[in-house]
């Protein structure tokens, strides 16, 4: 990194013991060498090497890039730590570039807050801290600072991560769940509900033998080359926890309307679907961590659908279903069947069914 | 997907629902509607999951009847559960959908969030399982559901009991349809055409325990599977039997019910179980021989015997009109406190609980039918 001249070099610490203790959140020499061994020496930044208790960031500079602050945070907290196709660091830096790139900003910065329990082995910390690293730098973001808590066994599960991001909305960017009108289309960037059957997968809990990833990846590049490419872009979500049930339902809400969508027309996998059949589960509740619900005038649908079809993380993009004026609030499925059901937020989690 | 796509075909579901308006249209000279009850709450949320009512001719109706096992629980239950799930040394384990029903003071979920430690499992021997790996704690199974759950928790006892297991015991609230039928058939007000029988229940019990409702009721039964067209098939089967005046018992889903049942898991449930004197259901009272409890063979397995549980009998809230919904004399959004008072947040009766039961099923999947119902 060329700016990394200008900080003064220091010696990191290192630790030398297997796992965490109290003592590395004591704030003295063993909380410090936690933080440089398993932190400072992955996220190499230089922002965060003067290691002050803010990270500065320079004004001029965000001002250049747009209009707007975006600010955002996300606490991740997910059993097991690693799964196929991601673990506990690449989900929270992914969920907080989303949560900025939705909201049509650039991401720039991330702060990252980890909540370790003691006894947690401290490979496990800098293994999750060089994926947080990789992923923000494959992202062209940076970590710039950040805060390590040490807590007693069984105070939290291992480990627990919060991250903020802020990002620069550029000028004219306009979106939002208030903005669906009547007519548009309904798009998804993929495949629904992997990450969600994964995580029930990798619990081991079922015994039931699959190979689905998670999605997680983060969405700033495909956003920006989506709305760089097509106007008439009016709102998107990622379709996170609840799954694209859940966010049309919040979309259809905050803009009055009703939601159509097709059955046939939403791409699952086979092995999502068949885990889903075993187990009692819609896959449309099933969370996603790499897959945007995108809102789009009627005129725009098909170019929106070619944009995202010609990023590598929207290959398997599709019109999944357009905003109607009947139904306001709501959204309703036409079942692959030939019948039609309303598709209601879920009330709490959802519940494998006994038979 | 194989063996499942087949049995949700678009095409034949409209060919079918074509046959099934044409027959209803037959029948269109008796003065009430015809009335089919899906006894099995896997039967109530396929119709809704899929959108069939809405593809059925008017002068049809479905009635959803009492087969969801954790709807029908009744709270005075769920008590017992709690109360055992709070001893100090107890790991209380339960199919999912359970959790959430609620007691008289909390339900499953409330009390794990309170501290006790309550697990999910998907089957009674991942909960055997949990006793081998923890043999200085009591593992106690939530033993719930019709024949279709019972041999599973009847083979774990007896696993249990051939390994000498000796911290492991299920809270057995286990229930038979059979008399639950009958007195659904025996209530004055009720008014049912036939029958979609349960399929799951029938792959264990065979289709000869349903010849009376034939038999003695006259009213049709088809024992019908769970995806979309098995459902269509069986009511139009339903129906035809009443177009041609015949009282039968059909099986439309012989690719999985033998006639006779399932031997073993029979011979299972005769070792393990008796039947009770009598077992309440939330919303439909007290109904005889409709539960089972463990023999004194296995009394050791058994924890209504191993912990003292308040055994209360805790009345249904009076507001609630489960009752009425079940027999088919009312609809769910005619229920006084459907979507009101009563929800899938905070339900007050039976039907409101699970996604099988049938006013959660209303409440979820079909708000603008009970709106243009309502009007």
């Amino acid at each position: 990194m060329s700016d990394s001249r200008e900080t003064p070099q220091r010696t990191l610490g290192r630790i030398h013991v297997p796992t965490v203790t109290l003592a590395h959140g004591g704030g003295g020499k063993a909380m410090k060498d936690l933080i440089d061994d398993v932190f400072v020496t992955a996220f190499d930044n230089a922002d965060l090497a003067p290691l002050e208790d803010q990270a500065r960031l320079d004004m001029r500079a965000l001002a250049a890039a747009g209009d707007r602050l975006a600010f955002t945070t996300d606490a991740v907290v997910v059993d097991p730590l690693f799964f196929p196709g991601g673990d506990i660091g690449k989900l929270g830096v992914c969920g907080s570039i989303n949560d900025l790139a939705v909201g049509g900003a650039v991401p720039l910065y991330l702060s990252c807050a980890a909540i370790i329990e003691e006894g947690t082995p401290v490979e496990l910390l800098r293994e999750v801290a060089r994926s947080m690293a990789r992923t923000a730098r494959d992202a062209g973001v940076r970590i710039v600072t950040g805060d390590t808590k040490v807590v007693p066994r069984g105070a939290c599960d291992k480990l627990f991560l919060t991250i903020s991001g802020i990002g620069v909305i550029r000028e004219g960017v306009q979106l939002g769940a208030h903005a669906a009108r009547p007519g548009d289309a309904v798009l998804v960037n993929g495949w629904l509900g992997d990450h969600g059957a994964a995580i029930l997968a990798a619990r081991g809990e079922m015994a039931l033998d699959c190979t689905i990833e998670s999605d997680c990846a983060p969405l700033h590049g495909l956003i920006a080359e989506l709305l760089g490419r097509v106007p008439g872009v009016r709102c998107l979500r990622d379709a996170t926890r609840g799954g694209v049930a859940t966010v049309l339902n919040e979309i259809a809400q905050a803009s009055r309307v009703g939601i159509e969508i097709d059955e046939a027309d939403c791409p699952i996998r086979e092995q999502v679907r068949g885990f889903c059949e075993i187990l009692g589960l819609d896959p449309l509740y099933l969370a996603n961590e790499g897959k945007i619900v995108a809102i789009v005038a009627p005129e725009n649908a098909n170019p929106a659908l070619a944009a995202l079809q010609a990023h590598p993380l929207g290959a398997d993009a599709r019109i999944v279903g357009r905003v109607a004026r009947s139904d306001a609030g709501r959204v309703v499925m036409r079942t692959l069947f030939g019948g039609s059901r309303i598709v209601d937020m879920l009330v709490g989690e959802q519940l494998p069914r006994i038979c | 997907m194989k063996y499942v796509d087949e049995f949700r075909d678009r095409d034949k579901a409209a060919a079918l629902a074509a046959d099934i308006a044409r027959l209803a249209a037959s029948l269109a000279d008796r003065a009430a509607p015809i009335r089919i009850m899906e006894v099995c709450g896997g039967h109530t949320h396929s119709i809704f999951r899929y959108g069939i009512e809405g593809m059925l001719p008017p002068q049809l109706e479905l009635i959803h009847g009492p087969g969801c096992p954790v709807c029908v629980l009744p709270m005075g239950r769920v008590d017992d559960c709690v109360a055992i799930a709070e001893q100090p040394n107890v790991i209380f384990t339960t199919f999912g959908d359970a959790m959430r029903v609620p007691g008289s003071r909390k339900s499953l979920m409330q009390a794990r969030a309170e501290g006790a430690d309550v697990r999910m499992v998907y089957s009674p021997m991942d909960a055997l399982a949990l006793a081998r790996a923890h043999p200085d704690r009591e593992v106690v199974f939530f033993g719930l559901g019709f024949e279709t759950t019972m041999p599973a928790t009847a083979l774990t006892v007896l696993q249990a009991h051939g390994e000498r297991i000796d911290n492991f015991s299920v809270f057995c609230n286990h229930i038979t349809i059979v008399p639950t039928i009958k007195a659904i058939l025996d209530s004055p007000d009720v008014r049912i055409d036939g029958f979609l029988g349960p399929g799951h229940v029938s792959m264990v019990v065979g289709t000869a325990p349903y010849e009376f409702i034939a038999r003695h009721y006259g009213r049709p039964l088809v024992i019908a599977g769970f995806e979309p067209l098995d459902v269509l098939q069986s009511i139009w089967m339903v129906l035809k039997q009443i177009a041609e005046h015949r009282c039968e018992v059909e099986n439309q889903y012989a690719r999985v019910v033998p006639s006779g049942g399932n031997a073993a898991a029979l011979q299972a449930i005769a070792r393990v179980y008796e039947l009770r004197p009598f077992f309440e259901w939330r919303g439909l009272g007290s109904i005889d021989h409709s539960g089972v409890s463990i023999r004194a063979e296995y009394a050791r397995f058994d924890a209504e015997r191993r912990y003292s549980i308040p055994n209360a009998r805790i009345a249904d809230p009076k507001a609630c009109q489960c009752g009425e919904v079940l027999k088919g004399v009312l609809k769910p959004w005619q229920c006084k406190v459907f979507g009101s008072s009563c929800t899938p947040e905070a339900p007050l009766g039976a039907l409101m609980v699970s996604s099988e039961g049938a006013c959660a099923a209303y409440y979820q999947y079909s708000h603008s039918k009970q709106r243009a119902g309502a009007a």
